[in-house]
């Protein structure tokens, strides 16, 4: 059954109690919460994801974000995460319960995942082939990748890029895209029937609000697309719409760098991220308007498929 | 239920990995997250791999087996081609230098290395290349990171090591050992026999390897005597594996005890052997341990019992007991007082609380 099925008194109930069973991506994870407002967004932004019984068998990852035991809950508010009863994080303001929640979730994957490689870019779906963009946070990635899923591309994840080592292939995990300071009311204006979630303020990356993944985008996140671009963006303010090509050795270096856990693997990884690089085609994209931004890509997806019906 | 019941799935599959063959789902679950904790899910994960377990493990189960496997096997990729740079640093110098722990097993694919986690590298020189040692090192590359005087004092003066030595660039860390147990302990050990009946390594050049029976007497030393319990259940398997593996030959037994009394490590002997049979049913023959050379009084063995169980049953909380916290803290004061007469030791731990106080305000 889909969570958005389950009354909201009935998640939060569960959520405080037993916890509820989710599945994201290739992830099921078991998952706890006396934080109202935790089980609030993640009916809102996790909506058409599965939901069973947390009598379920096997969770992939068993976390929970709930108030700290310590005695400054009584002075100020704060939530903390916890994975298999373990806090690997310092508490933060009770505020920032559902941004923890994601951030611990990103660290589940990134630190344990290893059975597949992955890379800190978000990475969105058109025509069966993936665009990869790396990027820091404050580069416009996510922005970018708001703007391309709520013009029809697929979102196959907004921060953590998962590559089976065996084929090379991207498998989606397409959960809700984590939308940062301006962004956030200029997504609002690019798309006003997109759901975002309630914001939360002075986090260590600032305001915070969450953009809902698309229907179809859940909907095919079992589905993996091949590696077609590796685009490397940067908003700049007023600069002009620019996509340059950039060179395979480069990309190779750059690309490294966002890689969150190439020195767990072996000479096996060096295979399919050489193999990644030779595949895609590499850029570096500067843009300052998402509308002609998305054209961009759009042009991209048009000739590679142009491209394949030629041949 | 008590804490070795408590421990389950985890022992029954360390005592018998096939096992791993009939277990459902939910225990899965379970077992995945109690042999994360313990850092020994990569082990099970080789082991299922080795005896052809792979198709019978649930669908689900086997993504975290393939991650566990792919980090272990860098890991020890990773341990080996240190240890290489180790001997190419120490080429000079005179006299054996042996890789300790987890390095030696890796090197010498020993049976505690299959799927085995590392940490830093230890290695044990004899006491007068010390300071040859110290300095080839320094410049290859490590140096002692961010010690103060009183450190640096505390370890030369009174541990068996020097400081930690941190490499400049890869960060890897490297443990110089001139005993198996500080010169201030409540037990006296000599280094010389060990470096005596170290083993020259084909490759790489330069290393040896300790003794069988004297990689056995440290890893018991340094879980039962130094008191390192945050890898507690971890170190036990280790000893599970070469009490399992090296006992091929038919002496090995009496070479094992003979070579605690020689060491004077008879005490951390008994308390491994104790543990390895309790906890995962190790073949230990009946009268080996009866005939351990400084057994324990009963009612401090007794006594101990209690505390190890809490110490290796704290990996996960699916096994800890209600007294955990307690014990872990009687854990952390033997130790402690093991390790120094308390005219040094209490000095010693005023000094380290001054200084997180310090460090926090």
């Amino acid at each position: 059954m889909k969570l958005l099925q389950l009354p909201s008194a009935e998640l939060r109930r569960q959520m405080a109690g037993a916890g509820v069973w989710l599945r994201t991506g290739p992830f099921s994870l078991k998952l706890k919460s006396r934080i109202p407002s935790v089980a609030e967004s993640l009916a809102k932004l996790y909506g058409q994801f599965e939901v069973r019984s947390v009598h379920e068998a096997f969770a992939d990852f068993h976390i929970a974000v709930n108030p700290p035991g310590n005695l400054r809950r009584w002075l100020l508010p704060q939530a903390e995460f916890s994975f298999d009863g373990l806090q690997p994080f310092d508490p933060l303001p009770r505020d920032q319960a559902f941004p923890m929640l994601e951030w611990g979730l990103n660290w589940c994957v990134s630190t344990q995942a290893h059975q597949y490689l992955v890379i800190h870019a978000a990475v969105v779906e058109k025509n069966g082939l993936a665009a990869i963009l790396p990027g820091p946070p404050g580069t416009g990635k996510s922005t970018l990748t708001a703007g391309l899923v709520l013009s029809g591309w697929r979102l196959l994840s907004d921060e953590l890029t998962l590559i089976e080592l065996k084929t090379g292939s991207i498998h989606p995990l397409p959960r809700p895209i984590s939308l940062k300071n301006e962004s956030i009311p200029l997504m609002r204006s690019f798309s006003p029937d997109a759901y975002l979630n309630r914001a939360s303020h002075d986090t260590a990356k600032g305001t915070v609000a969450y953009l809902r993944p698309p229907k179809e985008s859940v909907r095919r996140q079992h589905e993996p697309a091949q590696p077609g671009w590796i685009v490397f963006p940067k908003w700049v303010a007023d600069g002009e719409t620019e996509l340059l090509p950039r060179s395979k050795q480069q990309t190779f270096q750059s690309l490294s760098q966002h890689a969150f856990n190439y020195t767990q693997f072996g000479v096996e990884a060096f295979r399919v991220w050489s193999g990644l690089i030779q595949q895609a085609d590499c850029y570096d994209f500067q843009y300052s308007r998402l509308q002609e931004a998305v054209t961009v890509f759009d042009h991209l997806a048009e000739s590679a498929a142009a491209g394949e019906a030629r041949n | 239920m008590n804490l070795i019941q408590r421990c389950q799935p985890l022992l029954d599959v360390l005592r018998n990995p096939v096992c791993m063959a009939t277990l459902d789902l939910a225990a899965w679950d379970l077992l995945l997250r109690q042999a994360g904790a313990a850092g020994l899910l990569s082990r099970l994960a080789v082991q299922a791999e080795t005896l052809g377990l792979i198709a019978r493990v649930p669908d689900e189960v086997r993504p975290h087996l393939t991650a566990a496997r792919t980090v272990a096997a860098k890991q020890r990729q990773a341990v080996r081609w240190e240890a290489r740079r180790v001997a190419q640093a120490l080429a000079g110098i005179e006299g054996p230098v042996l890789l300790l722990k987890g390095a030696a097993y890796a090197i010498a694919d020993l049976p505690p290395a299959a799927g085995r986690l590392f940490g830093d590298i230890d290695i044990l020189v004899p006491r007068a290349q010390l300071g040859q040692v110290e300095g080839a090192l320094l410049l290859a590359g490590w140096h002692s990171q961010k010690q103060d005087n009183y450190d640096q004092r505390y370890y030369r003066r009174w541990m068996h090591e020097l400081p930690p030595m941190t490499h400049i660039r890869r960060g890897t860390v490297l443990d110089v050992h001139h005993n198996l147990l500080p010169e201030t302990a409540r037990i006296h050990t000599e280094a010389t026999p060990i470096l005596e009946a170290a083993r020259a390594l084909a490759a790489p050049s330069g290393l040896s390897l300790p003794a069988d029976t004297d990689l056995v007497l440290h890893s018991a030393c340094h879980l039962f005597h130094e008191g390192e319990w945050g890898h507690g259940l971890r170190d036990l398997v280790d000893l599970d594996a070469m009490l399992r593996g090296f006992t091929v030959g038919p002496d090995f037994w009496l070479t094992l005890l003979a070579r605690a009394q020689t060491l004077n490590l008879g005490r951390p002997l008994y308390y491994a052997l104790d543990c390895c049979q309790r906890w995962l049913h190790t073949p230990i023959p009946p009268n080996v341990i009866v005939n351990c050379p400084q057994r324990p009084p009963a009612w401090q063995g007794a006594l101990m019992r209690e505390l190890f169980d809490a110490g290796l049953a704290s990996a996960h909380r699916s096994c800890r007991g209600r007294l955990a916290g307690l014990a872990a803290f009687a854990l952390y004061v033997r130790g402690h007082y093991l390790r120094m007469p308390w005219r040094l030791l209490l000095p010693h731990l005023l000094h380290q609380a001054k200084r997180r106080d310090r460090d926090q305000s």
